[in-house]
Protein backbone atom coordinates (compact mmCIF):
# COMPACT_ATOMS: atom_id res chain seq x y z
CA UNK A 1 0.00 0.00 0.00
CA UNK A 2 1.21 3.51 -0.94
CA UNK A 3 2.39 5.83 1.81
CA UNK A 4 0.50 9.11 1.66
CA UNK A 5 0.82 12.35 3.65
CA UNK A 6 -1.07 12.37 7.00
CA UNK A 7 -4.20 13.91 5.46
CA UNK A 8 -6.69 11.73 7.35
CA UNK A 9 -4.87 12.26 10.65
CA UNK A 10 -4.75 16.06 10.22
CA UNK A 11 -8.43 16.15 9.27
CA UNK A 12 -9.47 13.97 12.23
CA UNK A 13 -7.44 16.22 14.58
CA UNK A 14 -9.18 19.25 13.05
CA UNK A 15 -12.54 17.54 13.60
CA UNK A 16 -11.64 16.68 17.21
CA UNK A 17 -10.70 20.31 17.97
CA UNK A 18 -13.92 21.64 16.50
CA UNK A 19 -15.91 19.05 18.51
CA UNK A 20 -14.12 20.16 21.72
CA UNK A 21 -14.88 23.79 20.84
CA UNK A 22 -18.51 22.88 20.24
CA UNK A 23 -18.71 21.12 23.63
CA UNK A 24 -17.24 24.22 25.33
CA UNK A 25 -19.82 26.44 23.61
CA UNK A 26 -22.72 24.07 24.32
CA UNK A 27 -21.76 23.69 27.99
CA UNK A 28 -22.56 27.41 28.52
CA UNK A 29 -26.00 27.38 26.85
CA UNK A 30 -28.28 29.25 27.66
CA UNK A 31 -25.67 31.71 29.01
CA UNK A 32 -23.27 33.74 26.86
CA UNK A 33 -20.13 31.59 26.51
CA UNK A 34 -16.61 33.00 26.82
CA UNK A 35 -15.26 32.87 23.28
CA UNK A 36 -11.47 32.87 23.75
CA UNK A 37 -10.93 29.11 24.13
CA UNK A 38 -13.47 28.01 21.46
CA UNK A 39 -12.10 30.65 19.06
CA UNK A 40 -8.52 29.45 19.62
CA UNK A 41 -9.57 25.81 19.09
CA UNK A 42 -11.44 26.80 15.92
CA UNK A 43 -8.42 28.70 14.60
CA UNK A 44 -6.11 25.69 15.15
CA UNK A 45 -8.76 23.39 13.67
CA UNK A 46 -9.06 25.61 10.57
CA UNK A 47 -5.26 25.67 10.22
CA UNK A 48 -5.13 21.85 10.35
CA UNK A 49 -7.97 21.60 7.82
CA UNK A 50 -6.14 24.01 5.50
CA UNK A 51 -2.90 22.06 5.91
CA UNK A 52 -4.76 18.88 5.08
CA UNK A 53 -6.35 20.55 2.03
CA UNK A 54 -2.93 21.76 0.89
CA UNK A 55 -1.39 18.29 1.21
CA UNK A 56 -4.39 16.81 -0.58
CA UNK A 57 -4.09 19.28 -3.48
CA UNK A 58 -0.46 18.28 -4.01
CA UNK A 59 -1.20 14.59 -4.40
CA UNK A 60 -0.32 13.04 -7.72
CA UNK A 61 -1.41 9.61 -8.93
CA UNK A 62 -4.56 9.82 -6.85
CA UNK A 63 -8.08 8.54 -7.63
CA UNK A 64 -9.60 12.02 -7.93
CA UNK A 65 -12.85 10.94 -9.67
CA UNK A 66 -13.50 8.50 -6.82
CA UNK A 67 -12.55 11.20 -4.27
CA UNK A 68 -14.97 13.77 -5.69
CA UNK A 69 -17.77 11.21 -6.07
CA UNK A 70 -17.55 10.29 -2.37
CA UNK A 71 -16.88 13.89 -1.32
CA UNK A 72 -19.93 15.45 -2.94
CA UNK A 73 -22.41 12.92 -1.49
CA UNK A 74 -20.83 13.05 1.96
CA UNK A 75 -20.80 16.86 1.75
CA UNK A 76 -24.54 16.86 1.02
CA UNK A 77 -25.19 14.62 4.04
CA UNK A 78 -23.02 16.63 6.42
CA UNK A 79 -24.26 20.03 5.21
CA UNK A 80 -27.76 18.83 6.17
CA UNK A 81 -26.41 17.58 9.50
CA UNK A 82 -24.53 20.84 10.21
CA UNK A 83 -27.57 22.83 9.08
CA UNK A 84 -29.70 21.08 11.68
CA UNK A 85 -27.21 21.82 14.46
CA UNK A 86 -27.01 25.47 13.32
CA UNK A 87 -30.80 25.66 13.25
CA UNK A 88 -30.94 24.44 16.88
CA UNK A 89 -28.51 27.19 17.96
CA UNK A 90 -30.47 29.89 16.05
CA UNK A 91 -33.74 28.54 17.47
CA UNK A 92 -32.26 28.89 20.96
CA UNK A 93 -31.49 32.57 20.38
CA UNK A 94 -27.72 32.31 19.91
CA UNK A 95 -26.76 35.59 18.23
CA UNK A 96 -23.76 37.76 17.32
CA UNK A 97 -20.20 36.56 17.83
CA UNK A 98 -21.14 33.19 19.41
CA UNK A 99 -23.38 32.38 16.42
CA UNK A 100 -20.64 33.42 13.98
CA UNK A 101 -18.18 31.12 15.77
CA UNK A 102 -20.68 28.25 15.77
CA UNK A 103 -21.19 28.72 12.01
CA UNK A 104 -17.42 28.64 11.37
CA UNK A 105 -17.19 25.45 13.47
CA UNK A 106 -20.05 23.88 11.56
CA UNK A 107 -18.45 24.77 8.22
CA UNK A 108 -15.21 23.07 9.34
CA UNK A 109 -17.23 20.05 10.58
CA UNK A 110 -19.19 19.83 7.31
CA UNK A 111 -15.92 19.88 5.30
CA UNK A 112 -13.74 17.68 7.56
CA UNK A 113 -16.01 14.63 7.59
CA UNK A 114 -16.47 14.45 3.78
CA UNK A 115 -12.72 14.97 3.29
CA UNK A 116 -11.80 12.09 5.61
CA UNK A 117 -14.44 9.80 4.05
CA UNK A 118 -13.51 10.67 0.45
CA UNK A 119 -9.77 10.48 1.14
CA UNK A 120 -10.11 7.04 2.76
CA UNK A 121 -12.22 5.79 -0.15
CA UNK A 122 -9.88 7.22 -2.80
CA UNK A 123 -6.59 6.19 -1.23
CA UNK A 124 -7.45 2.52 -1.74
CA UNK A 125 -8.62 3.05 -5.33
CA UNK A 126 -6.41 3.02 -8.39
CA UNK A 127 -5.91 6.35 -10.19
CA UNK A 128 -7.78 6.36 -13.56
CA UNK A 129 -4.71 6.03 -15.82
CA UNK A 130 -3.20 3.37 -13.53
CA UNK A 131 -6.36 1.29 -13.95
CA UNK A 132 -6.26 1.56 -17.75
CA UNK B 1 -11.10 -8.64 20.17
CA UNK B 2 -8.78 -11.59 19.56
CA UNK B 3 -11.01 -12.37 16.60
CA UNK B 4 -9.59 -9.38 14.77
CA UNK B 5 -6.65 -11.46 13.66
CA UNK B 6 -9.03 -13.94 12.11
CA UNK B 7 -10.74 -11.15 10.19
CA UNK B 8 -7.43 -10.07 8.73
CA UNK B 9 -6.37 -13.59 7.86
CA UNK B 10 -9.73 -14.44 6.38
CA UNK B 11 -10.22 -11.27 4.40
CA UNK B 12 -6.82 -11.62 2.79
CA UNK B 13 -8.30 -14.44 0.75
CA UNK B 14 -11.41 -12.54 -0.23
CA UNK B 15 -10.30 -11.71 -3.76
CA UNK B 16 -9.91 -15.37 -4.54
CA UNK B 17 -13.04 -16.43 -2.68
CA UNK B 18 -15.20 -13.82 -4.47
CA UNK B 19 -18.51 -15.39 -3.41
CA UNK B 20 -20.55 -12.23 -2.82
CA UNK B 21 -23.63 -12.37 -5.03
CA UNK B 22 -24.15 -9.39 -7.34
CA UNK B 23 -20.99 -7.63 -6.20
CA UNK B 24 -21.50 -4.68 -8.57
CA UNK B 25 -25.06 -4.34 -7.23
CA UNK B 26 -23.88 -3.60 -3.67
CA UNK B 27 -25.31 -0.18 -2.85
CA UNK B 28 -23.06 1.96 -0.66
CA UNK B 29 -26.11 4.04 0.30
CA UNK B 30 -29.44 2.15 0.07
CA UNK B 31 -31.58 4.60 -1.90
CA UNK B 32 -34.84 3.08 -0.65
CA UNK B 33 -33.95 4.23 2.86
CA UNK B 34 -33.48 7.89 1.93
CA UNK B 35 -37.19 8.87 2.14
CA UNK B 36 -37.31 7.39 5.66
CA UNK B 37 -34.23 9.40 6.65
CA UNK B 38 -35.78 12.56 5.13
CA UNK B 39 -39.01 11.96 7.08
CA UNK B 40 -37.06 11.52 10.34
CA UNK B 41 -35.04 14.71 9.71
CA UNK B 42 -38.21 16.70 8.95
CA UNK B 43 -39.87 15.32 12.11
CA UNK B 44 -36.86 16.29 14.27
CA UNK B 45 -36.74 19.80 12.75
CA UNK B 46 -40.49 20.24 13.34
CA UNK B 47 -40.12 19.02 16.95
CA UNK B 48 -37.33 21.54 17.62
CA UNK B 49 -39.13 24.39 15.83
CA UNK B 50 -42.38 23.67 17.70
CA UNK B 51 -40.55 22.84 20.97
CA UNK B 52 -43.00 19.93 21.45
CA UNK B 53 -42.19 18.06 24.63
CA UNK B 54 -43.64 14.72 23.54
CA UNK B 55 -41.97 14.77 20.10
CA UNK B 56 -38.59 15.83 21.54
CA UNK B 57 -38.80 13.12 24.22
CA UNK B 58 -39.83 10.55 21.59
CA UNK B 59 -36.93 11.45 19.26
CA UNK B 60 -34.39 11.47 22.09
CA UNK B 61 -35.54 8.28 23.83
CA UNK B 62 -36.22 6.21 20.70
CA UNK B 63 -33.10 7.45 18.87
CA UNK B 64 -30.90 7.07 21.96
CA UNK B 65 -32.20 3.61 22.82
CA UNK B 66 -31.64 2.34 19.28
CA UNK B 67 -28.23 4.01 18.98
CA UNK B 68 -27.00 2.61 22.31
CA UNK B 69 -28.45 -0.86 21.75
CA UNK B 70 -27.11 -1.15 18.19
CA UNK B 71 -23.66 0.13 19.21
CA UNK B 72 -23.44 -2.35 22.09
CA UNK B 73 -24.81 -5.21 20.00
CA UNK B 74 -22.55 -4.57 17.00
CA UNK B 75 -19.45 -3.76 19.05
CA UNK B 76 -19.63 -6.54 21.60
CA UNK B 77 -21.64 -9.32 19.89
CA UNK B 78 -21.74 -8.99 16.07
CA UNK B 79 -18.08 -7.89 15.75
CA UNK B 80 -16.56 -10.90 17.54
CA UNK B 81 -18.96 -13.30 15.71
CA UNK B 82 -17.99 -11.69 12.39
CA UNK B 83 -14.37 -12.50 13.16
CA UNK B 84 -15.19 -16.21 13.47
CA UNK B 85 -17.26 -16.56 10.28
CA UNK B 86 -15.93 -18.18 7.11
CA UNK B 87 -14.66 -15.77 4.45
CA UNK B 88 -17.70 -16.13 2.11
CA UNK B 89 -20.15 -15.75 5.01
CA UNK B 90 -18.28 -12.70 6.28
CA UNK B 91 -18.20 -11.09 2.84
CA UNK B 92 -21.90 -11.71 2.26
CA UNK B 93 -22.85 -10.46 5.72
CA UNK B 94 -20.73 -7.32 5.30
CA UNK B 95 -22.20 -6.57 1.86
CA UNK B 96 -25.74 -6.68 3.26
CA UNK B 97 -25.11 -5.20 6.72
CA UNK B 98 -22.81 -2.24 6.10
CA UNK B 99 -25.09 -0.27 3.69
CA UNK B 100 -27.84 -0.29 6.31
CA UNK B 101 -25.43 1.04 8.93
CA UNK B 102 -24.37 3.86 6.57
CA UNK B 103 -27.90 5.28 6.70
CA UNK B 104 -29.13 4.09 10.08
CA UNK B 105 -26.42 5.26 12.47
CA UNK B 106 -25.98 8.91 11.35
CA UNK B 107 -29.77 9.30 11.35
CA UNK B 108 -30.11 7.91 14.88
CA UNK B 109 -27.21 10.04 16.14
CA UNK B 110 -28.66 13.21 14.60
CA UNK B 111 -32.13 12.43 15.97
CA UNK B 112 -30.85 11.70 19.50
CA UNK B 113 -28.46 14.62 19.85
CA UNK B 114 -30.58 17.36 18.27
CA UNK B 115 -33.71 16.38 20.21
CA UNK B 116 -31.73 15.75 23.43
CA UNK B 117 -30.09 19.17 23.41
CA UNK B 118 -33.40 20.91 22.86
CA UNK B 119 -35.06 18.79 25.53
CA UNK B 120 -32.34 19.58 28.08
CA UNK B 121 -32.74 23.28 27.35
CA UNK B 122 -36.52 23.14 27.60
CA UNK B 123 -36.42 21.20 30.88
CA UNK B 124 -33.88 23.59 32.40
CA UNK B 125 -31.24 20.87 32.78
CA UNK B 126 -28.60 23.10 31.19
CA UNK B 127 -29.00 25.86 33.79
CA UNK B 128 -25.75 26.20 35.82
CA UNK B 129 -27.45 25.48 39.15
CA UNK B 130 -29.27 22.38 37.93
CA UNK B 131 -27.97 19.09 39.46
CA UNK B 132 -28.01 17.53 35.98
CA UNK B 133 -25.76 20.19 34.44
CA UNK B 134 -22.47 18.44 35.25
CA UNK B 135 -23.85 15.07 34.09
CA UNK B 136 -24.89 16.61 30.77
CA UNK B 137 -21.43 18.10 30.26
CA UNK B 138 -20.02 14.61 30.93
CA UNK B 139 -22.39 13.20 28.32
CA UNK B 140 -21.23 15.85 25.80
CA UNK B 141 -17.66 14.65 26.39
CA UNK B 142 -18.60 10.98 25.89
CA UNK B 143 -20.58 11.83 22.75
CA UNK B 144 -17.71 14.02 21.51
CA UNK B 145 -15.22 11.14 21.76
CA UNK B 146 -17.70 8.77 20.10
CA UNK B 147 -18.39 11.32 17.34
CA UNK B 148 -14.71 11.72 16.49
CA UNK B 149 -14.19 7.93 16.44
CA UNK B 150 -17.36 7.29 14.44
CA UNK B 151 -16.97 10.12 11.93
CA UNK B 152 -13.20 10.05 11.62
CA UNK B 153 -12.52 6.31 11.60
CA UNK B 154 -15.58 4.06 11.64
CA UNK B 155 -17.69 5.62 8.90
CA UNK B 156 -14.84 6.13 6.39
CA UNK B 157 -13.78 2.50 6.97
CA UNK B 158 -17.36 1.29 6.53
CA UNK B 159 -17.85 3.16 3.22
CA UNK B 160 -14.42 2.19 1.88
CA UNK B 161 -15.11 -1.52 2.54
CA UNK B 162 -18.33 -1.22 0.53
CA UNK B 163 -16.61 0.61 -2.33
CA UNK B 164 -13.84 -2.02 -2.32
CA UNK B 165 -16.36 -4.86 -2.41
CA UNK B 166 -18.04 -3.35 -5.50
CA UNK B 167 -14.82 -3.72 -7.48
CA UNK B 168 -14.33 -6.59 -9.91
CA UNK B 169 -11.30 -7.73 -7.94
CA UNK B 170 -11.54 -6.50 -4.34
CA UNK B 171 -8.27 -6.17 -2.46
CA UNK B 172 -8.54 -8.60 0.45
CA UNK B 173 -5.69 -6.88 2.31
CA UNK B 174 -7.48 -3.51 2.20
CA UNK B 175 -10.77 -5.06 3.35
CA UNK B 176 -9.01 -6.89 6.19
CA UNK B 177 -7.29 -3.69 7.36
CA UNK B 178 -10.51 -1.67 7.30
CA UNK B 179 -12.64 -4.42 8.86
CA UNK B 180 -10.14 -4.63 11.70
CA UNK B 181 -10.50 -0.87 12.14
CA UNK B 182 -14.29 -1.20 12.02
CA UNK B 183 -14.38 -3.98 14.64
CA UNK B 184 -12.02 -2.17 17.05
CA UNK B 185 -13.81 1.18 16.80
CA UNK B 186 -17.26 -0.42 17.06
CA UNK B 187 -16.03 -2.15 20.24
CA UNK B 188 -14.74 1.15 21.69
CA UNK B 189 -17.96 3.05 20.92
CA UNK B 190 -19.96 0.09 22.31
CA UNK B 191 -18.06 0.32 25.61
CA UNK B 192 -18.49 4.11 25.69
CA UNK B 193 -22.23 3.60 25.41
CA UNK B 194 -22.10 2.00 28.88
CA UNK B 195 -20.96 5.41 30.17
CA UNK B 196 -23.87 7.02 28.31
CA UNK B 197 -26.30 4.61 29.97
CA UNK B 198 -24.94 5.46 33.43
CA UNK B 199 -25.09 9.23 32.76
CA UNK B 200 -28.58 9.19 31.25
CA UNK B 201 -30.08 7.06 34.02
CA UNK B 202 -28.55 9.48 36.56
CA UNK B 203 -30.04 12.46 34.69
CA UNK B 204 -33.46 10.83 34.52
CA UNK B 205 -33.56 10.05 38.25
CA UNK B 206 -32.20 13.27 39.83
Amino acid sequence: MRRLPPIAQLTVCSLALVVIGGILMASYVPRQPPLAAPAALTAVSAALALASGYLLSRLEQFAWPRFFLAFRWALLAYVISAGMIGFAFVRDHTRGAPLALVIVMLVIFALDVPVVIAFTVARYSSPPHAAS
Amino acid sequence: MAEVGNVQAGMAGLAEAAPVPGRSQIQVVPLRGLPVVAAVVVFVIASIAGNWLWALTFCHVVGGALWTAIDLFVGLIVGPILGRLSVPARAEFTARFMPKMVLLMPTLVLMTLAAGFQLALKEGNLAPGNPNHAWLIASYCVVGVMAVIALGVLEPANITVLVEMRKQRPDGEVIALLMRRFIYTAGITGLMQVATLIIMTRVATQ
